[in-house]
C-alpha cells in the first residue's frame, strides 16, 4: 500500500501546485470561467477527454466487459459516438453564441428570466447528479485502495475539488484534466499492452481464449448478458448518444478556446483520445476476465469496479496496482473539478449576475459570487454524497445523460436550427424533459425492487425500463415544440440573428 | 444591440452568399447525420431483435464485434470528413465576414 499512498501524494501536491500557478491567472470573471478563452485546440481536446472519461468509465466499463462481455461495451460506443453530435451539431454554435454557460447559448436567443433559470437549473441538477455518482464512487474506491473510511476519502476529494476551482478556476480545472488525460492514457495503454502480448499480439487468440475464460463461455461474446430488453438497451444507446452534446460540465469547456475552428479542433483531438481510450476497454476488460477471473473481481466489488486495478495487479504486481489506483484518483479528482465549475458557473453566472443583479455586478463581485457558489456547490455534493454512501447509486450517471439529452439538447438544437422557435417553447421543452426523466426513474427499477438492498426502495417498479431516455427524449422535443405552437410568438429578426452569429461567428 | 445592426443581421441572412453557406452546410450534415445515427442504432436494434449478429466472420470473432469496431471507425472518418468540409464553410464565413464588415464602413 506505502507505493499507491506515495503515488497519491504526488498526485495531490502535483495539482496544488498546478493550482498555485493557475491562482495568479485567476482575477476576471473571465478568467475564473474560461481561462480567458486562451486554450488551443489540443490543450481543449485533451481536457475534454479528461473531464469526460470519468471513473465510470475507467473502472466500470473495464468491470462490466469482464463480467458481461459485449454488453459491456455498447458503453464505449454509445460515449464515442456521441461526440459526432457534439460536433456536427453543438460545439460551433455553441462556441459562437455563449459566454460562459450553456444558458447563455439559449439567452442568446431568449433573453428572458425564464429561459435562463430554467437553464440554469437543468445544469445544476445534472452536474450534482453526475458529482454524486463520482464521489460516492470515489469514497468506496478510496476506501479499497488506501484503507481510508469512506467519510474520510470523501472529504479529501471534495477538500481539493474546492481548492483547485475556488483558487485556480478553470485554469486549474483544464490542467488537471490534461495531465489526468494523459496518466489515463498511459496506464491504459500499458495494461492493454500486457494484456495483448499475453494473448500473443494476436485478435483470434484472445476471442478464442475468451470463449472458455468465463463463467459465461462462449455466450460471453455474444450480446445479451446484461441487458435482457430491446427497449431498455434502446433506451440506453439513446441517452449515451443524445446526452453527450447537453452535459454542461463538457459544453462550457468550449468557451475556454477562442473562436469555433478551434473548439471544432478540441473536439476532433477529443474524439482521437476518447475512442482510442474506448478501444482499450475491450483489453481491460478481457483481460480482467481470463487474467483476475470472474469470482475475484466480483468479491472485490459486486459491480465489478475493481476489476481493471485488480487486472494491474495480476499483471505487474504493488506497482502497477499502485499506479493504476493513482490514475482512477486523478481521474476522480479532474472529473468533480469540472462539475463544480460547472454547476457554480450556473449558479453565480445564471442566477446571481443575470437573474439577480440583472448583469449589473462589477467583475470583482462576479469572481467572488463564483467562488462563493464553488463552495456552495462543493458543501452540498459532499453532504449528499456522504448520506448516499449505502445507496446504490450507479444509475445516476445514466440518469444525468438522459437528462442531457431529453433537457438541454432538444432546446440547445432548436435554438439554431428552428426558426418559429420561442420563449414558452424554450421553457416547456427544458421542464418536460427534466420532469419526465425523473419521473420515469422514480418509479423504475433503480429506486424500487422487490429484494431490500437491490434498490433505494423496496417494491416493485411501475416501469420496467432501467434508463428513461426512450420516452423522456421524444417527450423533450415534443414540448419544445408544442411549447412553441400553443405560443403566438414569434421574432423572425431575432432568429435572423442568431443564425448569422451562429454559422459565421460574427458578434 | 441597436435597430440598425439588427437588421444588418437580416440584411446579410438574405445574402446570396450567406444562403450559399446556410445550404452547403445543409447537404452536408443532413445526410451525415441521419447516417450516423442509422449506422449507430441498428447495432442494439439488431443484437436486441435478432441473433444474426452472433455469427462468426473470423473465427471466434462475430459480426457483432466486427460493426461494433466499425462504429469506431466511423466516429473517426466522419469527423475527418467534417473538418475537411468545414474548412470551406470557414472560408465562406470569413468572406460574409469581411463583406459585413465593408458594409458598415460605408455606413459610416
Amino acid at each position: 500500500m506505502n507505493t499507491a499512498f506515495l503515488l497519491f501524494l504526488v498526485i495531490v501536491a502535483g495539482t496544488l501546485v498546478i493550482t498555485y500557478y493557475a491562482a495568479k491567472k485567476t482575477k476576471t470573471a473571465s478568467e475564473f470561467y474560461t481561462a480567458g478563452g486562451g486554450l488551443t485546440g489540443w490543450q481543449n481536446g485533451l481536457a475534454i477527454a479528461g473531464d469526460y472519461m470519468s471513473a465510470a468509465s475507467f473502472l466500470g466499463i473495464a468491470g462490466m466487459v469482464a463480467l458481461f462481455g459485449f454488453d459491456g461495451f455498447f458503453y464505449s460506443i454509445g460515449f464515442l459516438v456521441a461526440y459526432l453530435v457534439v460536433l456536427y451539431w453543438i460545439a460551433e454554435p455553441l462556441r459562437n453564441l455563449g459566454k460562459y454557460t450553456m444558458a447563455d447559448m439559449i439567452a442568446a436567443r431568449f433573453d428572458n428570466k425564464k429561459v435562463r433559470g430554467v437553464a440554469a437549473l437543468n445544469s445544476i441538477t445534472i452536474s450534482i447528479f453526475y458529482m454524486i455518482a463520482q464521489l460516492v464512487g470515489a469514497g468506496a474506491l478510496i476506501k479499497l485502495l488506501l484503507g481510508l473510511d469512506y467519510t474520510t476519502s470523501v472529504l479529501i476529494v471534495g477538500l481539493l475539488m474546492t481548492v483547485y476551482v475556488v483558487f485556480g478556476g478553470m485554469t486549474a480545472t483544464s490542467w488537471v484534466q490534461i495531465i489526468k488525460c494523459v496518466l489515463l492514457m498511459a496506464g491504459t495503454f500499458i495494461i492493454s499492452l500486457i494484456v495483448f502480448a499475453k494473448f500473443d499480439f494476436n485478435i483470434v487468440t484472445m476471442f478464442e481464449k475468451m470463449q472458455t475464460a468465463t463463467p459465461l463461455k462462449d455466450t460471453f461474446l455474444h450480446p445479451g448478458n446484461k441487458f435482457g430488453s430491446g427497449l431498455d438497451t434502446l433506451s440506453l444507446n439513446m441517452a449515451l448518444v443524445l446526452g453527450t452534446a447537453g452535459l454542461p460540465h463538457i459544453l462550457i469547456r468550449f468557451f475556454t478556446v477562442k473562436d469555433a475552428p478551434t473548439a471544432r479542433q478540441s473536439v476532433v483531438v477529443a474524439t482521437w483520445v476518447i475512442g482510442l481510450f474506448y478501444v482499450m476497454t475491450i483489453f481491460l476488460g478481457f483481460g480482467a476476465a481470463a487474467f483476475v477471473g470472474h469470482d475475484a473481481i466480483v468479491n472485490a466489488n459486486a459491480a465489478g469496479n475493481m476489476a481493471a486495478p485488480l487486472l494491474a495487479k495480476a499483471l505487474g504486481g504493488d506497482f502497477l496496482f499502485a499506479f493504476v489506483s493513482a490514475v482512477a484518483f486523478a481521474t476522480i479528482l479532474a472529473v468533480v473539478a469540472g462539475l463544480v465549475l460547472s454547476a457554480a458557473s450556473a449558479f453565480a453566472h445564471d442566477f446571481y449576475s443575470h437573474i439577480v443583479r440583472k448583469g449589473a455586478a462589477t467583475e470583482k463581485e462576479q469572481v467572488i459570487a463564483a467562488k462563493l457558489a464553488s463552495v456552495g456547490v462543493a458543501i452540498i455534493s459532499i453532504i449528499l454524497a456522504l448520506f448516499a454512501q449505502k445507496l446504490n447509486v450507479a444509475f445516476l450517471v445514466a440518469l444525468a445523460f438522459s437528462v442531457a439529452a431529453s433537457a438541454n439538447l432538444p432546446v440547445l438544437m432548436l435554438t439554431v436550427f428552428w426558426r418559429r422557435f420561442n420563449t414558452s417553447g424554450a421553457v416547456t421543452g427544458m421542464l418536460s424533459g427534466l420532469i419526465c426523466s425523473l419521473l420515469i426513474v422514480a418509479i423504475s427499477p433503480n429506486i424500487w425492487d422487490p429484494i431490500p438492498g437491490n434498490a433505494i426502495l423496496v417494491g416493485t417498479p411501475l416501469i420496467e425500463l432501467t434508463n428513461p431516455g426512450i420516452i423522456s427524449i421524444p417527450v423533450g422535443f415534443l414540448g419544445a415544440v408544442l411549447g412553441t405552437l400553443f405560443s403566438s410568438r414569434r421574432d423572425a429578426a431575432k432568429y435572423d440573428e442568431i443564425l448569422v452569429r451562429a454559422n459565421t461567428g460574427m458578434q | 444591440m441597436n435597430q440598425s445592426s439588427k437588421s444588418s443581421y437580416s440584411r446579410i441572412a438574405e445574402s446570396a452568399r450567406f444562403r450559399l453557406l446556410m445550404s452547403q452546410k445543409k447537404r452536408f450534415i443532413m445526410p451525415m447525420s441521419l447516417f450516423f445515427l442509422v449506422f449507430y442504432f441498428v447495432l442494439p436494434i439488431m443484437t436486441s431483435y435478432s441473433a444474426v449478429l452472433n455469427q462468426s466472420a473470423f473465427g471466434p470473432i462475430t459480426w457483432a464485434w466486427v460493426f461494433a469496431f466499425a462504429q469506431f471507425i466511423m466516429t473517426w472518418i466522419l469527423c475527418s470528413l467534417y473538418t475537411r468540409k468545414a474548412r470551406a464553410f470557414d472560408a465562406i464565413a470569413e468572406q460574409i465576414k469581411a463583406e459585413a464588415g465593408a458594409a458598415k464602413e460605408v455606413q459610416r
